[in-house]
């Protein structure tokens, strides 16, 4: 085999496929032969019209008794975390955060997902689930730490339920599976979920959660947010056919919702649960979504992406979507956006203090928490380091100067 | 020298990248993998532009795998490739280990010699530019305690042109740790010169009153901290040691037989790591020329701070230079 051939076979991207549509591009081709339905699970069109097919009815149960205020709950949670996501960004940009991995275009993937859970249940995320956060009760705040660089977290799992962000891309869902197997042996019928994006199930880490919660028959839902890149490569970097089906070679469910539709998101998730809780083991749930920022703020999308391919998805809004419907329905009035929008304010500010009074770590936090038990060299360390600034407070008034440990 | 058209100005970065390209057009059979390598250039851009003019199959963009960037560039090696994958942070490379250590490393061993690994893994390693988690570390001392490898660091752009001309030709593995902090540091590339052995130290300046040796991010400093010192009147010598593995102490040796007096300097944890074996070896070779304990300074037994302790972990100018004069009072 020469690389020559191998070339030859790669996929063929059609022109514009990165932009076409909710899937059906990309669906039609992977589904040779099949009809070009789409094959997601929509509840609501971009247009914010409810909408009843064959392939969202299976799903339509599981919101049935979401009320005109639940509604307007998931259109504020999707308002306020995008809110929060832009004031990160631009506290990145004035030099208060040192990164950020902004959610912007995936705030009803989140909160549709997040708002599914149980406060039992246990969430995995990896570093830009903002929105899920959120809907944990995890203050935003709390978030920022280790985008400033004081800490490298900077929240209690257990107080949340609510995972550490995990950066090295794809651990996490072995966590969670292994979090869930444990759930399983307790007896409980609390279910766990396991976010990841597109690039992330090209991880053998993946794969391997995949294995486990097959076998073990886990109660773990793989919450995969496609938003199309990994930094600058496409879906198609990474896999040939649409990432649910995935789950089918494992042996349990995948399904592809709209993942800017924060109704369906909701509908699938609770049923994936539900399948976890009822002992069904795990189910892949692939949101099918759109990064509209930059992967980070070191990104530079320019160079590997087309505008028009944003543009087109800002017509898919998640969050235009729902106001169109609480609109169309009558579900609210003036008021209510007003409120909304003062709301929106007052966090964002809320934020930007918060950051900015967000003090610098101790120094001696570096010598914290590297054991639980303790260890002499540790401790060794943390004495030299500690007479070493000592050398310098006496020497000149110049303030702190770096330690010594580490000799 | 003055009208020779072949010497350039170039960032560290760029070095690599026109390292690079020299290699895939001399021969057909070297390949550069990696995630996001291709159109983004990769995230320091050092194979910028390398796919727009040698195409997809050459400069590859590869799923998001390392354990698959690795594994795959092993077997393409099998097929009589020369394949250079990048890493994209030092952090990331854990995910392949299991591969450079149990594969890459063993294989031409396994094989009683018959098998050549000419893998180049490049890895942009070190702190020093505010990142989060996993984007600072140093991992050269777990790879270095491997045998079957070589680890490499230049410290800058010249060397880092030429080793990695060497680094590609080599029929060894090698793991080419690249100072991600010196990316954007400048020096001139003679891109005609006949470059030094890829695994000799270099002494970058000469001393007669204590050893420095220092290897990628870290000889600028120990430079740094030389210029300082000579303003109080002490003469060090400073020593690029370029490779970790193999490991030029000879030329370790003839320094500290000249000055009696080591330091040495690098970013990883100093427990376990590379200044241990510089410290226990000279000690061997050098024990009657010694007038002071070799010394180290380096990272603690700690886990790589958030970035606004890095400074505080990262050695510097003065920990470096309380080193020396500790090494000096014996
Ligand atoms: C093991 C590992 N390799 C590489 C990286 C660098 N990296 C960070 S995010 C990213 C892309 C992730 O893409 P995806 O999984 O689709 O998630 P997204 O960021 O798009 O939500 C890469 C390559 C990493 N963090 N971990």
């Amino acid at each position: 085999m020469t690389v020559e051939s191998t070339a030859a076979r790669k996929p063929r991207r059609s022109a514009g496929s990165k932009a076409g549509g909710t899937g059906t591009g990309r669906t039609t081709r992977a589904g040779a032969g099949k009809s070009a339905e789409p094959e997601l699970v929509q509840l609501l069109t971009p247009e914010g019209k409810r909408v009843k097919n064959a392939k969202n009815a299976e799903f339509v149960q599981y919101v049935a008794g979401v009320t005109p205020e639940d509604l307007r709950g998931l259109y504020r949670d999707m308002v306020l975390t995008r809110r929060f996501d832009a004031e990160a960004t631009s506290l990145q940009r004035q030099g208060e955060l040192g990164l950020w991995a902004s959610l912007l275009g995936q705030e009803a993937a989140q909160i549709g997902s997040g708002r599914a859970l149980r406060d039992d249940d246990y969430v995995f995320p990896t570093y830009r689930e903002h929105g899920v956060a959120w809907c944990r009760g995890v203050d935003p705040t709390n978030l920022l730490g280790m985008f400033r660089g004081v800490n490298n977290g900077g929240w209690d799992p257990n107080g949340n339920n609510f995972h550490l962000y995990t950066i090295v891309i794809g651990s996490q869902t072995l966590h969670a599976t292994g979090y869930a197997m444990g759930v399983a042996m307790d007896g409980a019928d609390s279910a766990v979920i396991a976010y990841f994006g597109d690039g992330a199930s090209s991880q053998g880490d993946v794969a391997e959660s995949f294995t486990f919660s097959a076998v073990y028959n886990a109660p773990v839902v793989f919450f995969c947010q496609n938003n199309q890149w990994a930094i600058s490569e496409p879906t198609e970097k990474q896999t040939r056919v649409p990432l649910y089906q995935r789950a089918q070679g494992y042996g349990f469910p995948g399904v592809r919702v709209d993942g800017n539709d924060v109704l369906a998101c909701l509908a699938v998730t609770r049923w994936a649960l539900e399948r976890a809780r009822n002992g069904e083991g795990p189910t892949l749930v692939e949101a099918y979504t759109y990064r509209m920022g930059a992967h980070t703020t070191s990104d530079d999308p320019t160079k590997y992406r087309a505008d028009e391919e944003r543009e087109s998805w800002e017509a898919k809004d998640p969050i235009l979507r729902l106001r169109r419907h609480l609109e169309a329905s009558n579900h609210t009035d003036e008021g209510f956006f007003a409120e909304l929008e003062a709301e929106s304010e007052a966090l964002g500010r809320r934020v930007r203090e918060a950051v900015r009074a967000m003090p610098d770590p101790d120094h001696f936090a570096i010598f914290e928490n590297v054991y639980a038990d303790g260890h002499a060299l540790v401790d060794e360390e943390r004495a030299q380091f500690a007479a070493y600034q000592e050398s310098f407070a006496t020497e000149s008034d110049s303030g702190f100067a770096a330690g010594t440990g580490g000799n | 020298m003055a009208d020779n058209v072949t010497t350039k100005n170039l960032a560290l970065a760029k070095a690599i990248n026109e390292s690079l390209r020299r290699a895939l057009e001399t021969d057909p059979k070297v390949l550069v993998m990696g995630e996001d390598v291709g159109k983004l250039g990769g995230v320091f851009r050092v194979t910028d532009g390398l796919q727009k003019d040698f195409g997809e199959s050459r400069v590859i963009d590869t799923p998001l795998a390392e354990s698959g960037i690795v594994g795959t560039a092993i077997g393409m090696a099998l097929r009589g490739y020369r394949p250079v994958v990048e890493i994209q942070f030092d952090g990331f490379v854990f995910p392949a280990y299991d591969q450079i250590v149990t594969q890459l490393a063993k294989m031409h061993a396994r094989s009683l010699g018959k098998v050549k690994m000419p893998v180049v893994v490049r890895i942009p390693y070190g702190g020093g530019i505010g990142a989060v988690e996993h984007h600072s570390e140093s991992p050269e001392a777990l790879f270095a305690h491997v045998s079957g490898l070589k680890i490499v660091s230049p410290s800058n752009a010249s060397d880092a042109y030429w080793m990695m001309q060497q680094a590609i030709q080599s029929d060894d593995p090698v793991i080419f740790f690249e100072p991600k902090r010196r990316y954007w540091d400048k020096g001139e590339v003679n891109t005609e010169a006949i470059p030094g052995p890829l695994h000799k130290a270099q002494v970058v300046r000469e001393g007669t009153d204590l050893t420095l040796v220092a290897y990628g991010p870290m000889v600028k400093l120990c430079q740094e901290v030389a210029a300082a010192a000579a303003e109080e009147g002490k003469n060090l010598e400073v020593l690029d040691l370029r490779s970790v593995s193999p490991m030029d102490f000879d030329s370790i040796q003839t320094s500290v037989e000249k000055t009696r007096r080591l330091v040495v300097v690098h970013e990883a944890p100093v427990f376990f790591g590379s200044g241990a074996e510089i410290a226990a070896r000279i000690t061997e070779r050098c024990f009657y020329h010694l007038e002071a304990p070799v010394l180290r300074v380096g990272g603690y037994h700690a886990p790589y701070p958030p970035a606004r302790l890095e400074e505080e972990y990262l050695p510097g100018l003065d920990r470096v230079l309380d080193a020396v004069d500790r090494a000096l009072a014996y």
